[in-house]
């Protein structure tokens, strides 16, 4: 098994170069809100691993919010920030992307504070790199590879089968699934077909994540002592923060949401970025650091085959903290409309993004961290247009296809390649292709 | 939550379309008018017969309705300070930016640039002006309502075709039997820890706004403050915000759009698709739909109850838990996916320990369930009409079949137009990824553009028990869309409010 990782490469972009920078990444769509795969500065597709990336302009465009809890803005200069998600090792595809899209990365980043073409790209992406406080993967371990043959797998199935109900008619599903699987052998025999094995998941990653498994509940157990001590202190002070900060109620300009709205539903699936200050103070931001510590904790040993609580829309997610922890990121790619992607968080899991995101500065008032706030659906829509940047770049290496049919596309291939319980299981498994 | 008994609400400034569909009043006319002079049009307002929604014994012979588009409030003279609170769906417009256009499904032939009206953002009708009257008397109420100064107010943009062709809308299928029942007396708690089924009543803020909605909030709305506006003083205080005056209490958001539907092509396609069997035809019409024609479900009723449906009502006493993978009635389904009857939580479970482990996510029994929205925030009150004589199906699926413009001028009234109308055109109706389905749209409703990337979505699949689903390939499109836009049906004191604004020049804005 391959697992996933990322990149978040940041530099701030040098005075006066915004505009150049945004014309030169214009370039690479092909259509609106779509990436060329073939773009000649970073052409995505030539990456087999590469299962999603995006270039975003960070900028501060709600940075004023701070005024309301009395604080003076902090300054921001505008940053680029190059994302992606794919297999393996980051390293290993950082040398990559700096071998075989190396002068179109140089030509993007020559927009950034303290680069120059002289540095070695390489170690100016690894050191301008930024970790995730939390990060989520749909499916740990499926490769952009199976997802492309198993795609292909089902797309032939749905091909031949109606051929041979024709033909035999679909009473006797053991007689089909026999047809469909000399079929399957004769087409990966003539080569148009491939189901590779499973890679077997690197050594170093096992015993890693072995650790974090083990040691994060077990540290935290160790300290419940503390916790228990400070439990009353921490409920006091929350709740007196929870009714005293600010909410802030403001509606989005129209000509922001239809600048994001543009870039939307091209695909089946969206980028989503938002940016925006941690309320002051360091209780929230060791809150925010604790409930990031434990989102991380969940996605990485809980949720990572096909959903987060009731959420199956995503397929990567990640939450970053930027400006010495002053200010977070959130990133993810979901699919469905924005509308929907929105009220699917609030009426399924609103507890958890009230989790996620009530330490941000302009998240509708929660009560006891997970109850109200997104709730409050108008304020949470508001709030989180105004904070959403759009991507000037988006790359899927799968389009159409939503994380459901990714999931499906694998069952069908599990079926091909395991005997069925029953004839009921066979139908069952029929019914899908 | 704070409650209202049914006496108790102020029906009497309500427009009657909120609460009566005017089913007994055959007749229909429905007119896109232009404010040709702003002060004959707020004369004409002051005095307009529009029907409320009470109830006094005896059903009225003719009814009115009125709403505005945001041009039509701005050409009266409504201020952009109150203009600007309205939701931004109602202001850009239904045909007013190309991402809302895509979202909608009004692409190809369906895009604005080929409706007949509204398709202009820059010229879209002031007015919607719908009459309703008793079978052959809907000249006489025109002729009524049509006055003098009512000519010197309005310039007609177009005329709509209506014709009632008795319960059944142009495919021949009865329509019209779902509906929300709008909870006016507040019985019900929009808590969402007491709601995990499905239940057919509704929050009266879903649909009229000003009154808490299925979240228990106030949509966004206009509010005025009477300080800085003596002639808001007549209007109904913001129950929210007591100190300020409730412009939209009482209105509603009317989405209309006309629906072009081919009704020989319809028929025609499904003989073709069954060999000519008249049977098969008719089952297969009747999995597209989610209904056979008589209006009867595919689905089992009901045994447990369902809050707002009468245990007797035999077309409507259904949800669809008994068959999750749509092997009676297809997951694509027109009905299904319009009205999926979704509850808060994929399956009821009492048990305290399920729940939670429902709520985290886990404990699902089939890959295909808790895919689908609650069904709850995306409720539409349905008040359409149908245009275009009748023709049977045995008569459309001649090939000498008349043809003749039949169609819907369809309806809804909604609290919130993305999170309701739009959500449904879009997630449920055109999404060729509803509830997990493999690329296929809504089989009536939709158009049939590939996907991005290529990939067809022009078909429709029937899930067998035996296993192989059936697949109706290459649909063609059956309803394309004529026209359409965004109008706010206000209450009966806001029209008031609206006859009485100084016209410009008498005072500064």
């Amino acid at each position: 098994m391959i697992p996933q990782s990322t990149f978040m490469i940041v530099a701030p972009v040098r005075d006066g170069e915004l505009e150049n920078l945004r014309g030169l990444l214009a370039g690479m769509n092909k259509s609106v809100g779509l990436a060329d795969p073939a773009n000649p500065l970073v052409p995505f597709g030539a990456f087999e691993r590469l299962h999603m990336a995006r270039f975003v302009i960070i900028e501060a465009i709600t940075g004023d919010d701070i005024k309301a809890f009395g604080r003076e803005r902090r300054p921001w200069q505008p940053a680029l920030a190059f994302l992606g998600d794919f297999d393996g090792d980051r390293v290993d595809f950082l040398t990559e992307l700096a071998e075989r899209a190396e002068e179109g990365l140089q030509q993007i980043f020559a927009h950034c504070e303290g680069f120059s073409k002289a540095f070695d790209l390489l170690s100016w992406m690894v050191t301008h790199n930024i970790e995730p406080a939390a990060n989520y993967v749909n499916w740990l371990g499926r490769t952009v590879r199976q997802v492309h043959e198993e795609a292909a797998l089902h797309q032939c199935l749905s091909e031949y089968l109606p051929q041979i109900v024709a033909e035999m008619g679909r009473d006797n599903p053991r007689v089909l699934r026999q047809k469909l699987l000399s079929h399957v052998e004769m087409q990966k025999h003539a080569g148009l077909l491939k189901l590779s094995p499973e890679d077997p998941t690197p050594l170093a990653w096992m015993i890693r994540n072995g650790l974090h498994k083990i040691g994060v509940p077990l540290v935290l157990l160790l300290l419940s002592p503390l916790f228990l001590i400070l439990a009353p202190f921490f409920a006091l002070r929350l709740r007196m923060l929870e009714r005293s900060d600010p909410e802030l109620f403001i509606r989005p300009s129209r000509e922001h949401i239809e600048a994001l709205a543009y870039l939307e539903d091209r695909d089946v699936s969206n980028q989503f970025n938002v940016f925006g200050d941690i309320k002051p103070g360091l209780f929230r931001l060791l809150l925010f650091k604790f409930l990031m510590l434990l989102t991380d904790y969940v996605a990485r040993h809980v949720y990572n085959r096909g959903f987060l609580t009731r959420i199956r829309s995503i397929h990567f997610a990640r939450w970053v903290f930027m400006d010495n922890n002053r200010r977070a990121f959130f990133a993810s790619n979901y699919d469905g409309s924005h509308e929907s992607y929105m009220d699917d968080f609030i009426n399924k899991a609103g507890w958890g993004l009230n989790a996620a995101f009530s330490n941000a500065i302009g998240y509708p008032t929660t009560r006891w961290i997970f109850k109200q706030g997104a709730e409050r659906e108008q304020q949470f829509k508001y709030t989180q247009r105004r904070h959403q940047l759009p991507s000037e770049v988006w790359y899927k290496a799968y389009p159409d296809l939503t994380a459901i049919d990714l999931a499906r596309n694998s069952r069908i291939r599990k079926g091909v390649e395991i005997r069925q319980a029953n004839d009921q299981a066979i139908r069952d498994w029929l019914g899908e292709i | 939550m704070a409650t209202t008994p049914t006496s108790d609400f102020p029906f009497d400034d309500l427009q009657g379309l909120l609460r009566f569909g005017h089913g007994h009043l055959k007749d229909s006319c429905f007119l896109l008018l232009q404010v040709a002079d702003v002060k004959a049009a707020k004369q004409w307002l002051a005095d307009a017969p529009v029907s409320p929604a009470t109830q006094n014994g005896s059903r009225p012979k003719t009814a009115l309705q009125i709403a505005f588009s945001v041009a039509g409030l701005r050409a009266l003279g409504l201020k952009e300070s109150v203009v600007r609170d309205f939701s931004d769906e109602f202001i850009g417009g239904m045909a007013g930016h190309e991402s809302r256009s895509r979202r909608l499904g009004d692409v190809g032939a369906n895009a604005p640039a080929y409706w007949a009206w509204g398709g202009d953002s820059e010229n879209v009708p002031h007015v919607l002006l719908l009459l309703y009257a008793e079978a052959g008397k809907i000249g006489a109420w025109r002729k009524k309502v049509e006055t003098k100064l009512f000519a010197k107010a309005f310039s007609l943009a177009a005329e709509l075709p209506t014709l009632d062709i008795g319960n059944v809308e142009p495919f021949g299928f009865v329509d019209g039997i779902s509906q929300p029942d709008i909870d006016w007396a507040g019985r019900q708690s929009v808590d969402s820890h007491s709601r995990d089924g499905f239940s057919n009543r509704l929050a009266v803020g879903e649909v009229v706004l000003g009154y808490r909605n299925e979240y228990g909030q106030y949509t966004v709305r206009p509010l005025i403050d009477p300080a800085g506006d003596p002639h808001a003083a007549a209007l109904p205080p913001a129950e929210d915000r007591p100190e300020f005056k409730d412009f939209a209490r009482n209105g509603s958001y009317l989405v209309l759009r006309e629906l072009g539907q081919d009704v020989p092509g319809f028929w025609q396609f499904l003989d073709k698709a069954s060999g000519g069997d008249a049977a098969q035809r008719e089952q297969l019409a009747a999995s597209m739909v989610g209904r056979r024609r008589d209006g009867s479900p595919l689905m089992p009723l009901a045994s447990e109850a369902i809050p707002g449906i009468p245990a007797g009502d035999t077309l409507n006493h259904f949800n669809y838990l008994p068959d999750p993978s749509g092997t009676r009635c297809p997951v694509g389904a027109h009905v299904r996916r319009a009205n999926p009857r979704s509850g808060d939580m994929p399956s009821v479970s009492g048990c305290f320990f399920s729940r939670l482990l429902k709520i985290l996510g886990f404990g699902l029994k089939r890959y295909d369930e808790d895919l689908i929205a609650s069904t709850r925030f995306h409720r539409l009150l349905r008040r359409g009409r149908t245009y275009g004589p009748l023709l049977t199906p045995e008569q459309a699926v001649k090939a000498d079949a008349p043809v003749a413009e039949r169609g819907l001028q369809f309806i809804c009234l909604v609290a919130n137009i993305s999170r309701q109308f739009e959500f449904v055109q879009n997630a449920w109706v055109v999404n060729s990824k509803f509830a997990g389905l493999q690329q296929e749209r809504d089989p009536l409703l939709a158009h049939r553009q590939p996907l991005h990337d290529g990939t067809p979505t022009d078909q429709f699949r029937r899930p067998d028990p035996a296993g192989p689903v059936q697949t109706v390939a290459h649909l063609p499109q059956f309803i394309s869309v004529r026209g359409g836009a965004y109008f706010f049906m206000p209450g009966l004191s806001a029209i008031r409010y609206l006859a009485a604004l100084p016209t410009q020049g008498d005072q500064s804005p």
